[in-house]
């Protein structure tokens, strides 16, 4: 991180300064952007590349109170072989289940190289006490997770306490550390139906970078609105104008309403628009997301086979 | 000075809305004589997924009801279509190009087959289930269960009364369908899409595609996700009908095959009709002591 960037973080007024200098977003302008650019027809080849590409690209995801780990254990096999009639079809990033589900998950995944994500800080409301959250996380990579999704105290962020926000997810990240030295990656959720503005998410995004983390993601999945078009172009401007002001490259992650293979691809065309092709990686990019996976699946097929395909041939979950 | 005409451009019905074509086709519409009378929607293939997915999506509900409830809604079309008799006559008359009085008889035909297959809704089972003997300890009872989701080519010729001769038996007993209208005579089945959106038929129930069946008889035939197709509409053209039975065996569709000719849709319609499109389940259940 440059001079500049540390500086900004270096005490509470200097963070509070350097956000809120931060440009404006223009909102009716964000929004028109992404709908333009959600215009784009991506047809034969390139949607072959952009199915493929997104199916590599998701986490997922089962973070309900109801979750048994026969779901997870069927999950985790969904992961490793998508569509187990076609050995052509690429597993995906991730698994995202709860801390108590880590192991289980991992334990069907064994040494392939599919992420175990666990979702922690008394996810998904962040109400809890910092000890609590830390426990929560040291919990999940013990188990043995590889990327920690946390959730940042909303309710200290709209109050305007940065300093906090950003002391969180500096200990948090500490505490992804594994005994041997290495680290969990660390994705940090805003929550970005309760941020309200735009404004807030640039913010949000800046404070979590300046902090370590190395994704942003949008929401959990719990609040409606969960991932919007412009708010994920907002996080892609964030990512891109931080690597550019000599920052490290930070991955994006919308999480919640992206559910058919449409809505995949605009985003895949935000993210070579906005933040450029570096992003279109899983290693920065993920979609979290659990029905988007069957989508993708019947899109594909129907590209293989050209007959459309039905729900009844993909599992449930 | 005389009022100028309303041009009409008339859209899909899917899902219970009226979208435009996917693909923003249309296509003019000529009457019998061969004067243009409208512009109606060339449906494409993405038009025939979008009604998959929504009959599909309606199809849980509707197959829920009870056969009694659904014998009162297809009733409900009835009244509804009987409320619009002259719009009917007049769409009658310019598609198939017959004298009012005949156009009239067969509007009444259309109402009347709604009645009677609404009255067969609760009372078929009973005829095509029931219980059956077996040697052992057991109660053996069958009941007929709709197969799914039903793509009808709807016949060529007759626009209303074959229409509803079509539909009526498939909705009736508890499936949901897409219907491929007549391509040179849609208006009928456009107007019964307005029947049918004023009407207590839940959306997706019944999806009306308007265009050639050229577009959306192929996709509806091979869609895994479709379970039965009726090709009456292919009255007459073996080798289209063989081609989509064929793109049918991917998933092992019920298929109704394509008669020679055209039926006489006014002869009253048999039970074969509404069995059609039902699966027989059995179940054993044992006697107690």
């Amino acid at each position: 991180m440059t001079a500049g960037l540390n500086d900004a973080a270096a005490s509470e007024s200097s963070l509070r300064q350097f956000l809120h200098g931060l440009p404006g977003v223009d909102q009716v302008g964000a929004d028109q952007r992404a709908a333009s650019l959600a215009t784009r027809s991506i047809k034969t080849s390139a949607k072959e590349f952009a199915i493929d590409l997104a199916i590599r690209m998701v986490d997922l995801t089962t973070l309900e109170g109801q979750d048994t780990a026969g779901k997870v254990r069927a999950l985790a096999s969904k992961a490793i072989h998508p569509d187990p009639a076609d050995p052509s079809c690429p597993s995906v990033a991730a698994v995202c289940v709860y801390p108590d589900m880590v192991a289980t998950a991992r334990e069907v995944l064994g040494d392939r190289p599919i992420n175990v994500a666990s979702v922690a800080t008394a996810f998904p409301s962040g109400r809890a006490a910092l000890d609590i959250k830390l426990a929560d996380t040291t919990d999940a990579v013990e188990a043995g997770a590889d990327e920690i999704d946390m959730v940042i105290d909303r309710g200290a962020f709209l109050t305007g306490r940065y300093q906090q926000v950003y002391d969180e997810i500096v200990a948090v990240k500490e505490a992804c550390r594994r005994a041997d030295g290495s680290r969990a990656h660390l994705k940090v959720i805003f929550e970005t139906g309760e941020l309200q503005t735009y404004d807030n998410v640039r913010r949000a995004s800046w404070l979590a970078m300046l902090a370590g983390a190395d994704f942003i993601k949008t929401s959990t999945g719990k609040v409606q609105p969960a991932a919007t078009l412009p708010v994920t172009m907002v996080m892609l401007e964030a990512v891109r104008d931080f690597r550019d002001a000599g920052g490290a490259m930070v991955g994006v992650k919308p999480a919640g309403g992206i559910r058919t293979t449409k809505d995949a691809i605009k985003y895949l065309v935000v993210v070579n628009e906005v933040a450029g092709p570096d992003w279109l990686d899983p290693d920065w990019f993920r979609f979290g997301a659990s029905t988007l996976l069957n989508d993708l699946l019947m899109q594909r097929t129907k590209l293989r086979t050209g007959r459309y395909s039905g729900p009844d041939y993909f599992t449930l979950d | 000075m005389s009022r100028i005409d309303v041009r009409k451009t008339h859209k899909l019905f899917i899902g219970g809305a009226f979208p435009r074509s996917e693909s923003g086709h249309s296509y003019p519409v000529h009457d019998a004589k061969g004067a243009f009378v409208a512009n109606a929607a060339l449906a494409s293939r993405k038009d025939a997924r979008d009604a998959v997915a929504a009959a599909r999506k309606a199809f849980g509900g509707w197959a829920g009801r009870t056969a009694y409830n659904r014998g009162q809604v297809v009733y409900r079309i009835a009244e509804v279509m009987e409320d619009r008799k002259p719009q009917f006559v007049d769409a009658v008359t310019m598609s198939e190009g017959v004298g009012k009085a005949v156009a009239g008889r067969t509007v009444d035909a259309a109402i009347d087959r709604l009645v009677w297959y609404a009255g067969w809704a609760d009372k078929y089972a009973q005829v095509v289930g029931g219980g059956n003997p077996v040697s052992g300890p057991f109660f053996n009872l069958s009941s007929p269960e709709p197969t799914g989701v039903v793509a009808v080519l709807a016949p060529q010729g007759s626009s209303l009364l074959g229409l509803v001769s079509v539909v009526a038996p498939v909705i009736v007993t508890g499936n949901t369908c897409v219907v491929a209208a007549s391509a040179d005579r849609p208006l009928p089945a456009v107007t019964v899409a307005e029947v049918l959106a004023t009407s207590d038929v839940p959306g997706g129930v019944v999806n009306i595609l308007t265009g050639s069946l050229d577009r959306t008889a192929p996709t509806l035939a091979s869609h895994m996700d479709v379970n039965a197709v009726d090709l009456v509409g292919l009255a007459g053209d073996p080798q289209t009908a063989a081609a989509l039975e064929e793109a049918a065996a991917d998933n092992l569709k019920r298929v109704r095959r394509a008669p020679a000719a055209e039926p006489d849709w006014t002869q009253e319609p048999g039970l074969d009709s509404l069995t059609a499109f039902t699966e027989t389940k059995t179940v054993w259940h044992p006697i107690g002591i």
